[in-house]
């Protein structure tokens, strides 16, 4: 499949493509973080933000404005260009993820045969970005942030990509376009069903493994607010705040994104059901993304509903139950996988 | 730097550096094959910091995640309210005590009041000493949700502190009817009660019970069940009862280890000798049972309260007195149960209108005592659990 931003003009093709992914990597993370707010602030009782424009839906929009008037505040014993690099060092890779990720039939940057493992991949540098952040911040709140983070990650990569490899198992591909078309054509005992009924245990733990890789709560101990205030982030100030903030909003979303093509159906309603072959390109298109972000958004409200619900684990708590509970069940989850198809 | 650095690096088997935060490099001392003798890191918590709800400053010598040794360092509040008190006469004093622990200020004042009451053995009037009992049990809870929410704020969980917060303030309102304010209720005068309650206030009280009854089960479902919080407070910081006693710990991080030690039972004021206080104990005295003595001690407060309510005589609730109060020559220790804990009264008077000195034992300050004991070898993390849990405000251990 092409992408729908192919004209046969190299530039132009770019142009687009980057324009696109950046549009959308601007614009959906704040939905999101108004998701946070306004979600939180009902389950808590409270109104959340109201005054700026109605009902506080520019309120991120007036946060990033505040966030670009403050002083950056690089202290002296920093290491200046790491520090300075750090933000951005995070924030990259949730750019770079969102050119494979696929929201409807040729609304996706790029469609690579390696599409998931690429995305895997890239996901994994972010952390690069956190322990730069904690080293060259010269406080120890943020060192033994950055540390956390780095020893998190290690940790819930693997649970992360065992759920990913049952479904490229299942689906025979690496493409997340090919994942998304299988998964149509997928039937359990004849019922067209998503990948997450039969990967039950899959997407929990690539769930799971996604909150703890982009330090949500009930994972956040690298930035546990009551005990290092704000880990990795202490000295940041200003824009560069903001781009760390940017990073688990646009996390969020990214990842949210990778759990709706490998488990939730992607960018169809429902396995089986097809779009109506009648309808022009575009109308599709637009359908099939609003499919997609609709149920982002589900998985990223539930992201916000964890965080209200749970306090935050510890930090020997949360490596024994990568090690000792997900890591082994992800291995069973590939093994009973493999069987059924080989079976089936 | 680099001399010493290529000395010491030629140096076989000597020190070795490595390099350390920007601008500062590390020592390390390089054994056998390879093998690190790592640095503790010393790490002061405070005075401002998210956990210690004050300006209470630990200095924690850390290993990796594990605390070595800690050390809490006060006096970052200190206001001198003992020596001022000398300066003041008793009318002031009164609101003076109800500032160093701003969550319990009620109680504060009945200790110095029952002080300069039982010294110049004064009779108060009984519907003043019975509502006297009814604001110490709205102070108490108010005293409660405070740490209820902010312990759960503390591990992660963001909820309930904001549902802590609404009955707070439901309460609040309530206790500014009738003593006008919302933090130092400067209510209490020797002698009886500032004024009568408003009109409505025993009826408002009633309804409120049956409110925060209603709610405090809404922190037992989203906490008690909750197997995070289980996992980050059971078996953590647990306290024995020999060492809570020698400490001289008291109030609900006593009752957690079991020792139901209460001066509203053991030695009765005001009118609490004629009511049945209910004394909610634990059994581990680990972080778990310490916030669940807190809830629970909502509870026995509001049953307090609804026995207080049914007996409230009607009455005068203040005695004439001079203008000036003097209390007469002689010194007096008084106890009584804080929320926090026992706070005790030391009044020595020479016969003026100022006290010649006032000594105050606050319980926040014994409890912070054990936090050494607890904090030794337990994870950075568990610091956070036990701090939360031992209940204190940085006012009431500077004094």
């Amino acid at each position: 499949m092409e992408s729908l931003a192919s004209t046969g003009l190299l530039w132009l093709d770019l142009l687009l493509k980057v324009v696109a992914v950046v549009g959308f990597f601007l614009v959906v993370p704040l939905v999101a973080g108004y998701i946070e707010h306004k979600g939180l602030a009902h389950m808590q009782d409270r109104l959340g933000p109201m005054e700026a424009m109605p009902h506080g839906v520019g309120q991120l929009i007036a946060d990033g404005i505040k966030f670009i008037q403050k002083e950056d505040i690089i202290p002296d014993a920093a290491d200046r260009w790491v520090f300075a690099l750090a933000p951005g060092v995070a924030l990259v890779p949730a750019i770079v993820i969102l050119t494979v990720v696929p929201l409807g039939p040729g609304v996706f940057a790029e469609n690579l045969d390696v599409g998931i493992f690429f995305a895997l991949a890239v996901s994994s540098v972010s952390v690069i970005g956190l322990l730069m952040a904690g080293w060259a911040s010269a406080n120890k709140y943020s060192l033994m942030g950055g540390l956390r983070a780095a020893a998190q990650l290690i940790a819930y990569e693997l649970p992360l990509v065992l759920g990913a490899a049952a479904v490229v198992l299942q689906a025979e591909t690496l493409s997340l376009v090919g994942i998304v078309e299988q998964q149509f054509a997928f039937t359990a005992f004849g019922i067209p069903v998503p990948y997450a009924v039969p990967h039950a245990i899959g997407l929990a733990l690539f769930f799971v493994a996604a909150l703890a890789e982009l330090n949500r709560p009930p994972f956040d101990m690298p930035i546990a607010d009551s005990e290092l205030i704000a880990g990795h982030m202490t000295e940041y100030t200003g824009l560069r705040y903001a781009f760390f903030m940017l990073t688990e909003y646009a996390g969020m979303v990214v990842l949210a994104a990778l759990a709706t093509v490998l488990f939730l159906g992607g960018w169809y309603i429902w396995p089986g059901i097809a779009y109506p072959a009648g309808w022009p390109v575009w109308l599709t298109a637009i359908v099939a993304t609003g499919v997609s972000v609709g149920k982002i958004m589900t998985l990223v409200f539930l992201m916000v509903w964890l965080r209200a619900t749970f306090p935050r684990l510890r930090e020997d708590q949360l490596q024994r139950m990568s090690w000792l509970v997900m890591i082994p069940l992800g291995l069973f989850n590939i093994i009973v996988i493999a069987i059924a198809k080989v079976v089936a | 730097m680099t001399e010493t650095t290529d000395a010491m690096l030629s140096q076989p088997g000597g020190a070795n550096v490595l390099p350390g935060p920007p601008g500062e490099s590390m020592l390390v001392e390089v054994r056998g094959e390879g093998e690190l003798s790592t640095q503790d890191m010393t790490l002061n918590i405070g005075p401002q910091h998210p956990a210690t709800h004050g300006v209470l400053r630990i200095v924690i010598d850390l290993d990796g995640e594990r605390i070595a040794r800690a050390t809490p360092v006060i006096g970052y509040m200190h206001r001198g309210f003992e020596k001022l008190a000398e300066a003041r006469d008793y009318r002031q004093i009164i609101a003076l005590v109800n500032r160093h622990d701003w969550l319990s200020s009620f109680c504060n004042e009945m200790g110095v009041v029952l002080a300069v009451e039982r010294m110049m053995e004064l009779e108060v009037p009984e519907r003043a000493d019975w509502i006297r009992v009814l604001m110490c049990e709205w102070t108490r809870i108010l005293n409660h949700l405070m740490f209820v929410g902010s312990f759960g704020l503390e591990l992660g969980a963001i909820t309930p502190v904001f549902f802590a917060f609404r009955e707070r303030e439901d309460i609040q309102h309530l206790m500014e009817s009738a003593t006008g304010g919302r933090l130092h209720f400067t209510y209490n005068r020797v002698g009886g009660l500032k004024e009568d309650l408003p009109r409505g206030f025993l009826a408002a009280s009633e309804q409120m019970v049956r409110n925060v009854r209603m709610r405090a089960q809404e922190y037992r479902d989203l906490l008690q069940g909750n197997e995070i919080f289980i996992a980050r407070t059971r078996d953590v910081g647990v306290l024995d009862p020999q060492t809570a006693v020698s400490y001289g710990v008291t109030g609900p991080p006593l009752h957690a280890t079991g020792v139901g030690e209460d001066s509203r039972v053991t030695e009765p004021y005001s009118k609490y000798g004629s009511i049945n206080v209910p004394v909610p104990v634990g059994t581990n005295g680990d972080s778990y049972d310490r916030f669940m003595i807190l809830v629970d001690r909502i509870d026995a407060s509001l049953d307090i309260i609804e026995q207080v309510l049914g007996s409230i005589p009607s009455g005068p609730v203040n005695v004439k007195l001079p203008k000036v109060v003097k209390a007469p020559e002689g010194a007096i220790y008084v106890r009584t149960e804080n929320p926090l804990g026992q706070g005790g009264y030391y009044l020595v008077s020479d016969g003026r209108k100022n006290p010649w000195r006032l000594k105050m034992r606050t319980p926040s300050f014994n409890n912070i005592a054990m936090v050494p004991h607890l904090l030794e070898g337990a994870l950075l993390s568990d610091m956070i659990a036990v701090l939360g849990s031992v209940f204190f405000v940085v006012g009431d251990v500077d004094r």
